[in-house]
């Protein structure tokens, strides 16, 4: 599953970020997921614990997933909306499951129908906050 | 601390296996970009070389009509395995698109970037060729960023305003240190010349590599591509 790759730069930014702050243990990483990038909720948290393992500072690290709902504002006409309106084909969640930025060819703005909209939240996988000792 | 985008931390991990990165880039539309990177990329496996083609050209991809890639698909694996078209391993925006249009502002092609480069897992390659965008935009600006090992392998016609725009390409590419490792003349009698057989080859990567276009684009790199 392609979710190992996101969850493995998870992993190796939050150790980097670890190191440049001097921490010498991470206890807690926050990571967002975002509605639009559909990611496997089982899959992606699996994934982090075991690549985790690999380094000293992430092991004891504990992973907190926050749901981000994804929102979209039109940049012609201003509507903004949510997923819910849309009914996607499978095929159509796939690819924007693979790079989300592929829904600028599958959902319209429900007011004009403009492709030209702003994700303004819920895209994808960020990390919002990693938590450790030093 | 604000939010942190961990995608780019993976970007050089990706890559590490690959030997030569070359960016096939010019500034005008319209001059050959996209069949000289995707013909460069059939010469280097036909030359025995593992090579690998990514399409940079979000809004306007066209490697995969030109390699007939037909209904090759990523395998995921741990990331996603670009399959195998005509012996390249081919990685496009063109995959996820069902044929649609792909409309993007500058910062949403920035992130489709990342996250194609953070996901793709290439393995070893002795070539990794790049057809770049036109122009030096948030594309080719973040391809220059992103594979800091890139050569270029600049394109131009004969025409004295693709001339012009290249001259000013040049000038960049060596401020940016850049290296650029060689210059193809499409459509010209020094360079590789118009051929008018060319089209009815493209789809089959087969008869391109026939095509007295793909010859002289050999002859004409040879000493790039080696062999």
């Amino acid at each position: 599953m392609h979710e190992w790759a996101l969850a493995e730069s998870v992993i190796k930014a939050a150790a980097e970020h670890a190191a440049e702050q001097k921490m010498k243990r991470v206890s807690e990483v926050a990571v967002v997921f975002g509605e639009l990038q559909a990611i496997d909720k089982e899959i992606f948290p699996f994934a982090m614990k075991e690549l985790a393992k690999k380094h000293p500072l992430m092991s004891a690290a504990k992973f907190r997933i926050i749901d981000e709902p994804a929102a979209f504002r039109c940049r012609a006409c201003s509507e903004e909306f949510d997923l819910k309106r849309f009914r996607k084909e499978s095929d159509e969640a796939e690819f924007i499951h693979f790079v989300p930025e592929m829904a600028h060819s599958f959902i319209k703005c429900p007011s004009c129908k403009s492709p030209d909209f702003e994700i303004t939240a819920g895209r994808g996988v960020y990390i919002k906050h990693i938590k450790g000792s030093k | 601390m604000t939010r942190l985008d961990p995608r780019p931390s993976v970007i050089a991990d990706r890559l590490k296996k690959v030997k030569k990165i070359t960016a096939v880039t010019g500034w005008k539309g319209g001059i050959g970009k996209s069949v000289t990177a995707s013909a460069l990329a059939l010469l280097l496996n036909e030359k025995g070389h593992k090579t690998g083609l990514l399409d940079l050209d979000l809004t306007g991809a066209s490697c995969h009509f030109i390699l007939g890639s037909g209904k090759a698909f990523p395998r995921e694996d741990m990331g996603l395995i670009p399959p195998f078209v005509h012996g390249v391993k081919f990685m496009s925006i063109s995959f996820f698109s069902k044929g649609q249009g792909v409309p993007l502002r500058g910062a949403n092609v920035t992130d489709a970037i990342i996250e194609m480069l953070a996901v793709t897992l290439w393995g070893e390659l002795d070539h990794l060729v790049i057809d770049m965008p036109p122009g030096i935009g948030d594309a080719a600006l973040d391809a220059l960023k992103f594979f800091p090992k890139a050569r270029i392998l600049a394109v131009t016609t004969p025409s004295p305003v693709a001339r012009d725009v290249l001259r000013r390409s040049l000038a960049v590419y060596k401020a940016m240190k850049v290296p650029v490792a060689g210059l193809v003349e499409n459509m010209g009698p020094k360079g590789v010349a118009y051929d008018p057989r060319l089209d009815a080859a493209l789809g089959d990567p087969e008869k391109l590599l026939k095509t007295a276009f793909a010859r002289r684009l050999e002859k004409v790199t040879r000493k790039f591509i080696g062999g």
